[in-house]
Order: structure tokens, then sequence, then C-alpha cells
């Protein structure tokens, strides 16, 4: 069995989103800086004036690696492209990249989101944009 | 009073033996080589008033010992965490709070004898935004940002390679290395691929071991009977993201930068005056990253650099001269065998030893780039 975040009451809203197919971003509403992962107070100024704004979906492969072996759980899906997806927005995800060929995953490869059920929560995933 | 050269250290050792080792606790390992350290210094353990630690808590380690400090330091910040200790201790000595500190790590890290397995906490930041995608542990988690490097630097999966061939080379001339038998680019591409581009022989040993360390004042120093003292010149510590996807730089390590030249600007010494490195090096590209970070190349020319046999026996920049996590040892936390690479290089008794080290850095690194900590030792010629 895959785990799902366990959410922790500062992020909670965020996988609520999650859950319900939509992928946000936080951003401060002092300085306007757009930040992952979800937290109380903005990491640039301190200011408390949190919200979540809605993300276009839409990012390239920062980096990546092909896992061959996976734990238990994702071991029978090897290999299997484990990236950093920097949104359009900023700030960065760890995802899976969903590519039928792996040679396709690269560095720079513009993605958009997509969402796999996982039990009755929802985890966000990348799929290569020209696909979508 | 500054702090550059005010304490040294006195003992240095590790572990009576490494490897596999399923007759010792993790605990009992801080302890057989804090022994070994304190028998170096020529000192006893009620010498002691300070104790740090990572992995067991320092009062565990003092009430073993029969201890009662007055000094305690339980940082935990990952591999780098004994480059802390010493950086608190060089403080706390120097500010009176205590006189010799003793510094130790053991860890059951391959027969797991006394210790937790490691995993994220399900509702840690890592936990909730990185272990739902299966990362293989650090094997995929430290090294996802090599691609990224490979694509922006040119850097070819043969120069990569490098890294480890040369390692072996070194730890070939070392006894206690654990794996000594010379191999070649052809054998580190061909080991199995674990988290593509990284294969087996890009990642770090796991082993059983211990190593200690014993600081007191420079004053103190020179009264104690002991090996040649190791002068602590600089030090620094720094760390960033929680999660691997947070980091500034997929590219480099903001917090191996700001504690390194930290460290060497404390120290008054310029790259040139160094003789001697060790860069962590749990998987094979943090040294190339530490080469960059701490200015002794420019961004992007590690690769090359050590690829051309610089940092190689012979090279001008002998790097993680016992054969490093990859070939020496590696029970987890391995900062401690950094440490005591650089102690020996400059005390003059290493097994490869390298001519004249009078300046030695040692940078380490926690987690998957999260902490860092890095120390200059140099020789009584350099206080
Ligand atoms: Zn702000």
């Amino acid at each position: 069995m895959k785990p799902v975040a366990q959410p922790t009451p500062d992020t909670q809203a965020w996988f609520d989103r999650i859950d319900q197919g939509s992928l946000t971003v936080p951003r401060c509403q002092d300085c306007d800086h757009r930040f992952l992962y979800p937290r109380m107070c903005c990491p640039a100024c301190g200011s408390r004036a949190v919200e979540l704004v809605q993300a276009s979906g839409r990012g390239v492969v920062d980096s990546f690696v092909v896992n061959h072996r996976g734990p238990q759980g994702f071991a029978e899906d090897a290999p299997y492209v484990l990236a950093l997806i920097r949104l359009e927005e900023g700030p960065r995800l760890m995802a899976h990249v969903q590519v039928e060929d792996l040679t396709s995953a690269r560095v720079d490869l513009p993605v958009v989101v997509t969402f796999t059920e996982r039990g009755d929560r929802r985890v966000v995933q990348f799929i290569p944009a020209e696909v979508a | 009073m500054g702090l550059r050269g005010a304490i040294a250290i006195v003992g240095a050792a590790e572990s009576t033996d490494l490897g596999k080792l399923p007759d010792m606790s993790a605990l009992q390992l801080h302890v057989d080589a804090a022994l070994n350290a304190l028998a170096d210094a020529g000192l006893k353990p009620s010498d002691v008033d300070g104790v740090a630690s990572a992995g067991e808590l320092p009062n565990d380690v003092a009430d073993y010992l029969g201890i009662v400090p007055e000094y305690l330091d339980a940082t935990n910040v990952g591999g780098c965490s004994y480059m802390l200790h010493v950086r608190h201790a060089m403080a706390a000595i120097t500010a009176g709070l205590c006189e010799t500190v003793l510094i130790t790590h053991g860890e059951s890290g391959r027969s797991r004898v006394g210790m937790q397995p490691w995993a994220p906490a399900p509702q840690s930041m890592m936990g909730q935004f990185e272990v739902p995608y299966g990362p293989v542990g650090a094997p995929s988690l430290f090294p996802i940002g090599v691609r990224r490097y490979m694509d922006t630097y040119g850097m070819t999966e043969e120069q990569f390679a490098m890294v480890p061939v040369v390692q072996r080379e070194w730890a070939a001339r070392n006894p206690r290395a654990k794996l000594r038998d010379p191999i070649t680019v052809e054998d580190v591409l061909s080991s199995p691929v674990i988290a593509d581009p990284i294969h087996l022989a890009h990642c770090c040993l796991v082993t059983d071991g211990g190593g200690a360390l014993v600081l007191t004042s420079a004053e103190r120093a020179k009264d104690l009977c002991s090996s040649a003292p190791v002068y602590v010149l600089g030090a620094g510590e720094s760390s960033e993201s929680s999660v691997v996807s947070g980091l500034a730089s997929l590219t480099s390590s903001r917090a191996i930068e700001r504690g390194g030249r930290a460290a060497l600007r404390q120290a008054e010494v310029a790259h040139d005056d160094v003789g001697h490195l060790m860069i962590y090096d749990a998987f094979a590209h943090v040294p190339l990253y530490g080469l960059e970070d701490l200015g002794f190349v420019g961004r992007g020319e590690a690769a090359a650099f050590v690829a051309e046999r610089n940092t190689a026996p012979g090279g001008r920049l002998p790097l993680n001269t016992n054969g490093g996590g990859l070939s020496y040892t590696h029970t987890g936390m391995y900062g401690m065998f950094a440490i005591q690479e650089s102690v020996r290089q400059v005390r003059g008794t290493a097994p490869a030893q390298v001519d004249g080290v009078d300046v030695s850095v040692v940078t380490g690194v926690g987690g998957m780039f999260m902490t860092s900590g890095s120390l200059v030792l140099g020789s009584a010629s350099t206080v």
C-alpha cells in the first residue's frame, strides 16, 4: 500500500484542495511571495497573512531520477520517474512524471498537473504537456 | 579573545573495529571509540567535563562512562553533527563553560543493534510531501539534482564515475578501508542502477563503527602528553530546506557554502593554503558540489577537476584520502570519520599520508543537503 500524506493543521487546507482535484500555492498577502510547503507564515517576510491561490497546473521538470527500485508499494512500478517540478508560480513540488517512454523524461520538460486516486485521497502527479 | 586556534583536538580515535560488528550495540560503539580517544589523549573519563554526541544522547554516553558533565551538547542535525559539536565546544571551552569535551559517534548502521529504523515521521514535511512518491530513501532523494547539474554544466557520466574511481585509489592505500580493489569508469557504469543516474558504485557503504574526539583549550593542550595537538582554526554551520523540493538550488548547497566559507574566513586561510580536504561523500555528487560551494573551483568545474586527477594521489588537492564513505566506511552519520582522517593527515599519521599537511578542511552534510558543518584544522605551525 502506497502511503498518503497525513496532513498537519498547517497543511490540511492544501491537501483538502488536492483531494478536491485542485492544486493551489500558498501566497503571502503582504509581500506576494509564493512558496511550498504550506505553512502558517511567509518564509520571505514572516507575515501570518497567508492564503491559498489557484495554481495554473503548469510547470517544468527541474530535475529527476529514474528509480529502478522502490520501497514497499512502489517496487512493482519500477522503473518510475521521481521528479522535482518547478511550478509556473515559482515553488517546487516532488511528484512522479507519468511517461510512456522513460527516455522522454528530461530536464526542462514542460508538464501539467494530474491527480491519481489513492484510497479515498488524491495525489498530485504530472504528465508531459504535449500528452495533455 | 578570538576563537581561531583557541582549542585543540588532543585525542582522536575510531572504534577498534569497523565493518560488520553484530556483537556491538550503537552505544557500545560510542563508548569503544571514546575509550580509544581518551587513551590517545592520555586522559581518563574523569578528566572530561563536557560531552557531545549524536545518535545516542550525550547523557547516556556520559553515564555509561561514569562522567558527570557540566556541559552537554545533543545537537543532531544528521551526519555533520560532529562538526557542529566541535564548533560549539570551541565557544564553550573558550568561554570557560567547561575544560575538556568528549565528542562521540557510534552507529550500528549495518547490523542495526540497538538502533531504530530510519524513516521520516509521517507528519514531518518530508513525510507529507515526499515519502508518498516512493523515494528509495537517500539514494534517490540526495542525488535528485544531479540531472540538473549535468544539464547545466555538461558533466558526463564518465566524469561523474571518476569520483568513486579516484576515491578507490585512496582506499587501496588504506588497510582499514572496506573496499580496496581498483575500479574503472566501466565498473562504475556497469554497477546496478539504483536511481538513474546513480549506480551502486556512486553510493556509500553501510557499516558499523564509531569515532570520538577529545578537545581542550590550546593552552591546556600544551601540557598534555598526547600526540601533537591539532588546532581548530575555523568552524561554520548552516541549514536550509526541510524537504528536497525546497532547496534553494539543485546544483549547489547553500548550507555547505555558508558554513564552509564562514569556517575559512574565521581560519584566515586562503584556498591555496589548504593541503588536504575531506568532503562528506554519502553519494558521489556531494564532493563535486562541495568543491564548488567551498570555492576550491568555480561553478561547473568540479567534475573535470576530479576527472583530471587533481584530487587523486599525487594531485594538487588530495580529497577524501581515507577512501571516503564510498570505499572506507559509512555508518550513517559519517562526519566523524571525515574529521578523524583530517586529524590524521594534520598529525602526519594517515595510512595514505599526504606530504606536509598543515591545513585541512573537513566539510560534512546532514540529511539531503539540509544541514552542513565545516572545520578548518591546523598543525602547530599555523597558530
Ligand atoms: Zn511575505
